[in-house]
């Protein structure tokens, strides 16, 4: 890995609610370095989104109560105080969000809303930080860009909204990007551009990138290494190779199974993951994934650590009992990696 | 904009013809309307009831009468029916009071309605919060004419701090305009700044949950900013068009009750003391005066619409 330039180490997440504490980050850590785009994967609700935003410090609500350490070039981000956090926040760590359409301010100029995000950092003046808007604006691809500066969000197109967003998170040229879900709301061929303009940037500017996504085959073209979460748990973490060839956790299975594919036989019907997930107020004892895992047995009502179980790859961690073998065996249905026993809906 | 101009005068003739034929035709029905009995007095003769009755024109068929009233409206000499005088001088009379009023009082509970909404969300169900949504719903449950006794007896008799009511115009001495404004400013905004800060308040809550604002924090700008910016600012459209139309209101004289406890002989008061005679011709004048505030009003809120939100384009 390539300089450390983030650190989350045993972060907890939990909200006070009227129907009980919701855990929603439960003993994650992992780490990233510069220039490393870092995929975490889960479905609604297993505290991706919670993640990203504790390390931009907007979960600091009342409610909220948080533990363990996310450190950013070293520097504690959970215990920052709020001034230090907002210097922090938009400027080296920026963020784009899952919804284009509205996450823009609708009643502001485009250019305006950039410009707000440099002058928030730096002391330049109203011309020159335009000036700046437009060159991101023209960097990520959005043609006439001076001209367009002065238009409104509702006059963009969804890719060209999720282009302005990514304009802002750059114009202060951010050590780490973290994007949630941001090509969710898009067209796919719109998501394939937006994605090729983030792993360019990466490249351009050597920023880590944490990009948050429920889809697998999202990040299969721009990851480096995958984080996959399961009810406020990390279920499994590693390269991408060794995820996409070597899953060891059942849930990983279900996700790598219910991913369409063209470049193979169409199924009958499509592979999905039996169940729901589990409430995180109550969540079942030991392993999470247990009520929904066809591959259940004894041991899984005890908490599975997060530790690598195969000699050959160190870095390739899981929570799932089950021996490699047991794992390697169990995991192909019909020939692919799968999950048995998924409810299927009609293709 | 310049069809929006021909489109909204068009309406606005359209809602003037038709409010003023409503008027009308109300007064025809209403039990003891009829002006000739009034204009003759208690000791009048069948006789001199028909000469009246006649020489007023009230023995042509309705709709001749509707189009003389309108016509002597038009060309400025309609006559108050128990009065005698001319209801446009009346109106032109009171009209300086009934705007002082309108302005100061629309200020003051735009601007006390903004600070306590805001008050209310950013604390939303604290204390101050509690205590705030407590007094405007004492506020919205005051009526003026009980509120403004009770300031005019202690503030006005006991403490002698404001006037017993009355109307200093402001070219003749401002200091006296203001004092004699101040409490009717108070009395009549109490109301409004409950409705206003109640509804400014659930405006700015659910704004407070949109994903730009979001986006607004996650720039890393003050959380000042923030709110004024962002939250307020995309806030704020909703309460501008109530303000209009509520303003419109009292312009055309829809302050009766502040106006009458305050002797203040605006456009409210006469309005008041014409239904007390039932006097067709000055309540005509009158509603047909509110109905053309409210439009005009409403095309301006429509155009301030426009200015704040780039997504809505005007179209009549």
């Amino acid at each position: 890995m390539s300089e450390r330039l983030l650190e989350v180490e045993s972060l907890q997440v939990s909200f006070v609610t009227d129907e009980g504490t919701v855990q929603a980050v439960d003993e994650v850590s992992f780490a990233l370095g510069s220039g490393e785009v870092l995929a975490i994967v889960g479905e609604s609700g297993c505290g991706k989104s919670v993640t990203a935003m504790t390390l931009m410090g907007l979960t600091r609500l009342p409610n909220a109560r948080c533990s363990g350490s996310a450190k950013l070039r070293g520097e504690e981000l959970l215990t920052a105080p709020e001034r230090r956090m907002r210097e922090i926040r938009g400027g080296e760590i920026a963020m784009i969000f899952q919804d284009p359409m509205s996450a823009l301010n609708p009643v502001q100029r485009v250019g305006d809303q950039i410009v707000e995000q440099i002058r928030a950092h730096e002391e330049i003046a109203k011309g020159p930080a335009l000036a700046r808007a437009i060159a991101a604006m023209d960097r990520v691809g959005i043609p006439r860009a001076a001209e367009r500066a002065r238009a409104f969000p509702h006059e963009f197109s969804g890719g060209m909204r999720q282009r302005v967003m990514i304009a802002m998170a750059l114009s202060s040229s951010p050590s780490l990007l973290i994007a949630d879900e941001p090509t969710t709301a898009l067209d796919v061929t719109i998501q394939a551009q937006i994605l090729h303009e983030i792993g360019r940037l990466r490249a351009e500017t050597n920023a880590g990138v944490i990009l948050v996504t429920h889809d697998l085959g999202v990040v299969a073209d721009i990851a480096d290494r995958i984080v996959v979460m399961y009810a406020g748990r990390i279920v499994e973490q590693g390269s991408l190779d060794e995820l996409f060839y070597d899953p060891q956790h059942p849930y990983t299975w279900g996700l790598l199974g219910s991913i369409a594919r063209v470049d193979r036989e169409r199924p009958p019907r499509l592979p999905t993951i039996a169940g729901q997930p589990p409430s995180l107020v109550s969540p079942p004892r030991g392993c999470h994934f247990r009520p929904r895992c066809p591959h259940e047995f004894a041991r899984c009502t005890e908490v599975p650590p997060l530790e690598s179980r195969l000699a050959e790859a160190p870095e390739h961690r899981d929570r799932c009992w089950l021996s490699p073998q047991e794992k390697r065996a169990k995991r192909v249905v019909d020939g692919q990696i799968g999950l048995a026993g998924g409810t299927t809906v009609v293709a | 904009m310049r069809r929006f101009v021909v489109r909204r005068l068009a309406a606005a003739v359209g809602v003037l013809f038709v409010i003023s034929v409503l008027t009308f035709l109300i007064f025809q029905t209403i039990p003891n309307g009829d002006p000739a009995l009034r204009i003759g007095g208690r000791l009048a003769t069948a006789q001199e009831i028909a000469q009246i009755r006649h020489e007023w024109g009230f023995d042509r068929p309705i709709y001749v009468q509707y189009f003389r009233t309108m016509e002597k409206i038009f060309n400025g000499t309609v006559v108050s029916y128990t009065q005698g005088v001319n209801v446009l001088d009346q109106i032109r009379h009171g009209l300086p009071a009934t705007l002082s009023l309108a302005v100061g009082a629309g200020f003051i509970w735009l601007m006390l309605g903004i600070l306590f909404g805001v008050i209310t969300a950013i604390k939303a169900g604290r204390f101050a919060d509690r205590a705030l949504t407590v007094l405007a719903f004492i506020g919205v449950s005051s009526p003026p004419f009980f509120l403004g006794a009770l300031v005019i007896y202690y503030l006005g008799y006991k403490a002698g701090v404001v006037p017993l009511g009355g109307y200093v115009p402001l070219g003749q001495d401002p200091a006296q305009w203001f004092s004699h404004l101040i409490a009717p400013w108070l009395v009549l905004s109490v109301l409004f700044i409950g409705i206003y800060s109640r509804v400014l308040r659930s405006t700015l809550l659910d704004t407070l949950g949109e994903d730009y604002v979001r986006t607004a924090r996650a720039k890393g700008i003050s959380e000042r900013r923030v709110l004024a910016r962002h939250v307020l600012r995309n806030s704020l459209i909703p309460i501008i068009s109530l303000w209009g139309l509520d303003f419109a209101q009292i312009i055309g004289g829809g302050a009766i009750l502040t106006e009458s406890v305050f002797s203040l002989h605006g456009v409210g008061q006469f309005a008041a003391e014409s239904i007390g005679r039932l006097d067709l011709p000055p309540i005509l004048v009158v509603t047909m005066l509110t109905a053309f505030a409210v439009v005009l009003l409403s095309a301006v809120v429509d155009i301030l619409y426009a200015v704040l939100d780039p997504r809505i384009r005007l179209s009549g």
